[in-house]
């Protein structure tokens, strides 16, 4: 281990085999801070995927092949904490699984934590983490002593090929993996919602209870702008979609750059999960509609009406 | 069946405010229980309910308002309440606050054992979800966390857990620390008789010295962060709003056009 210079770690999220893209993101803000190294856990990497963390900087590929024993944070924390003793600063992708990941590996490392964070930097040798927190109405920004992990939210980066990319050489690591109390008896894979993950779209189009049930038009336009179909509560309650498109403080955070809320009434609950995006829109019956307080474009009107008439709109003037 | 739930008390920012068809609803005094931590005290009574036998019991750690979130455990059927309050907890981090938490559990489950510790999956101030991971830790019992089911038996407790890529299932010996998600279930509405009990039943106050925990291990001073800065979200600039008059959605793509969105 560790021909890097200030070796800056970043943890592998993988989707279907391949690298993440909140991973490529993440190796990109590493490379502003020191020398990006990757941390894979789980089967030996293929030869595209090292190339492409090589491409985005990373100089090393530390491989701990615990298989699916990644799926218990304790033995993950270990497995990272045994692959990154010379790294100041750990970068992963904020998920509900990594939040359990680093917690145990802070207490085995005594490291500092911030999740979702937004960005990170050093400061007089310090890393210093910034988030909104308190449904996205805060700014904060947090020191962390020592030793530090940070969980940084997708889309907070723009991934970048590094300008001078070289071949990340691969480093396998041996651990040894503590027993844990708990069994994993069954994994049952969810089916993946077709095209870019919620969390990590560049837009993300939502229906509310507004739709009726309707998610035709709301479709229609995230896959013109190339986004993802979101959802309130309500409606997965309803059972007009599946719960993996909610968004919201108990479902998926998302930050893209735009946001199209439609038929949604913008409950706090709600609006935690989406009030950093970039650009936010609304498109709501009732001009008291909470949702309003926070967007930057607001049409008071019913989506059936609107909708079809800005999609039209849009390839208009694509054609033209 | 022994369970404790451990609450956070969350104060009413403006942030916290909720809508109901539109109008703000707030809650009457100011601040209560983390909602999310009323699916971890629903759960408890369910299962001590079930089990026809057992107790509830409901612990905060926090400064003097905290005691808002155990009384509201009461209200909901817990059967006691600790409330750890002693300034030096003050600017813990979240391995400081399982520290603490930890010590209060050890302090009941060495006089009368416990068999689960339930805790909600996130506060809703911050966010974190981390706590019942490091409390898990620092307890050294089984971890079952983001429960959308829960079973216990033999022993035994077993959870299904949503993560984005596949539905676990997970099981483990008792005593364990669970999180359960608001997906598990409904939580009832406090009935006016325990409404009434509620505001005399005695709430056990500790402080680190009752718990054997040194002042100088937790606390701002202990923290591994610190927060160096933080300000109000600027409102949106230039917010624009029309009204559908026939030519709503035109204004709209013209409006992602101008910005580069579409
Ligand atoms: C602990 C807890 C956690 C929660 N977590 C989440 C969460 O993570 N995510 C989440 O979304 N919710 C969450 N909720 C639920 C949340 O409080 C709201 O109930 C929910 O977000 C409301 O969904 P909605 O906006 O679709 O429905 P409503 O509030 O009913 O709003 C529907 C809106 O559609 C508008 N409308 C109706 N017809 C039309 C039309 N034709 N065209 C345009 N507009 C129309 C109406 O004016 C209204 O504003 C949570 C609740 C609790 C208690
Ligand atoms: N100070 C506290 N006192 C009691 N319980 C807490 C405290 N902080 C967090 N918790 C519990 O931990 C859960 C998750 O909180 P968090 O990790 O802060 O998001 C909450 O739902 C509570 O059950």
């Amino acid at each position: 281990m560790s021909t890097a210079d200030n070796p800056i770690a970043v943890l592998v999220e993988l989707r279907d085999g391949a690298v993440a893209r909140p991973t490529l993101e993440a190796l990109t803000l590493a490379r502003s801070l020191g020398t990006p190294v990757a941390v894979w856990l789980g089967t030996e990497p293929d030869a595209d995927a090292v190339a492409q963390l090589g491409e985005f900087g990373a100089a090393e590929v530390r491989v701990a092949a615990i298989g699916a024993e990644a799926r218990y944070p304790a033995k993950a924390g270990a497995a990272i904490a045994a692959a990154t003793e010379d790294a100041s600063l750990l970068l992963v992708v904020s998920t509900f699984l990594n939040k359990e990941i680093v917690t145990r590996l802070a207490v085995t490392t005594g490291a500092g934590v911030v999740v979702d964070a937004a960005g990170v930097e050093f400061v007089d040798g310090e890393v210093e983490a910034f988030q909104t927190v308190f449904a996205a109405t805060w700014n904060v920004r947090t020191r962390i002593a020592g030793k530090a992990i940070v969980g940084v939210r997708p889309n907070t980066t723009t991934a970048s090929a590094a300008e001078a990319p070289g071949a990340a050489s691969i480093v396998p690591i041996s651990v040894q993996l503590p027993a844990t109390r708990e069994t994993v008896t069954a994994v049952e894979p969810v089916a993946q919602i077709e095209g870019v993950p919620l969390a990590e779209a560049p837009v993300v189009v939502s229906g509310g209870r507004g739709t009726g049930g309707d998610y035709a038009l709301v479709t229609e336009l995230a896959e013109l702008l190339g986004g993802a179909v979101g959802a309130s509560r309500d409606a997965t309650d309803e059972g007009w979609i599946s719960h993996e498109h909610m968004v919201g403080q108990t479902g998926t955070t998302v930050t893209p750059a735009l946001y199209v809320a439609c038929g949604i009434s913008g409950a706090v609950h709600h609006r935690g999960g989406m009030q950093a995006s970039g650009t936010i829109v609304a498109i709501n019956m009732d001009p008291d509609a909470p949702i309003f307080e926070i967007c930057d474009f607001g049409v008071v009107g019913s989506l059936f009406d609107v909708l079809p008439q800005a999609i039209e709109a849009v390839k208009a003037h694509r054609g033209a | 069946m022994r369970i404790l739930v451990t609450v956070k008390f969350t104060p009413d920012l403006q942030s916290q405010r909720s809508f109901t068809d539109g109008t703000v609803t707030r809650t009457a005094d100011d601040g209560s229980m983390n909602e999310l931590d009323e699916n971890a005290v629903e759960a408890a009574l369910q299962l001590v309910e079930a089990a026809g036998e057992g107790e509830v019991y409901a612990l905060t750690v926090g400064g003097a308002d905290a005691v808002a979130a155990v009384r509201k455990a009461l209200q909901l059927g817990a059967n006691h309440a600790i409330h750890v309050n002693d300034d030096a907890v003050a600017g813990s981090d979240v391995f400081g606050t399982a520290a603490v938490l930890a010590a209060a559990i050890r302090k009941v489950h060495d006089e009368n054992p416990l068999d689960l510790v339930i805790t909600g999956m996130a506060a809703l101030d911050g966010l974190t979800s981390m706590l019942p991971t490091a409390l898990a830790a620092e307890l050294d019992w089984s971890q079952l966390t983001l429960a959308s089911s829960l079973e216990v038996g033999d022993g035994n407790a077993t959870i299904v857990r949503h993560l984005p890529d596949a539905h676990e299932t997970v099981t483990a010996p008792l005593p364990a620390v669970v999180s359960v998600t608001d997906e598990l279930n409904k939580p009832r509405y406090p009935n006016f008789k325990l409404i009434m009990a509620a505001r005399k039943a005695e709430v056990m106050q500790w402080s680190l010295a009752d718990l054997g925990v040194d002042a100088a291990s937790v606390g701002a001073g202990a923290s591994r962060t610190t927060v160096v800065d933080a300000s109000p979200r600027p409102p949106r600039a230039h917010q624009q709003i029309v009204t559908d008059t026939g030519n709503g959605g035109n204004a709209l793509a013209a409006f992602l056009i101008e910005k580069g969105l579409a």
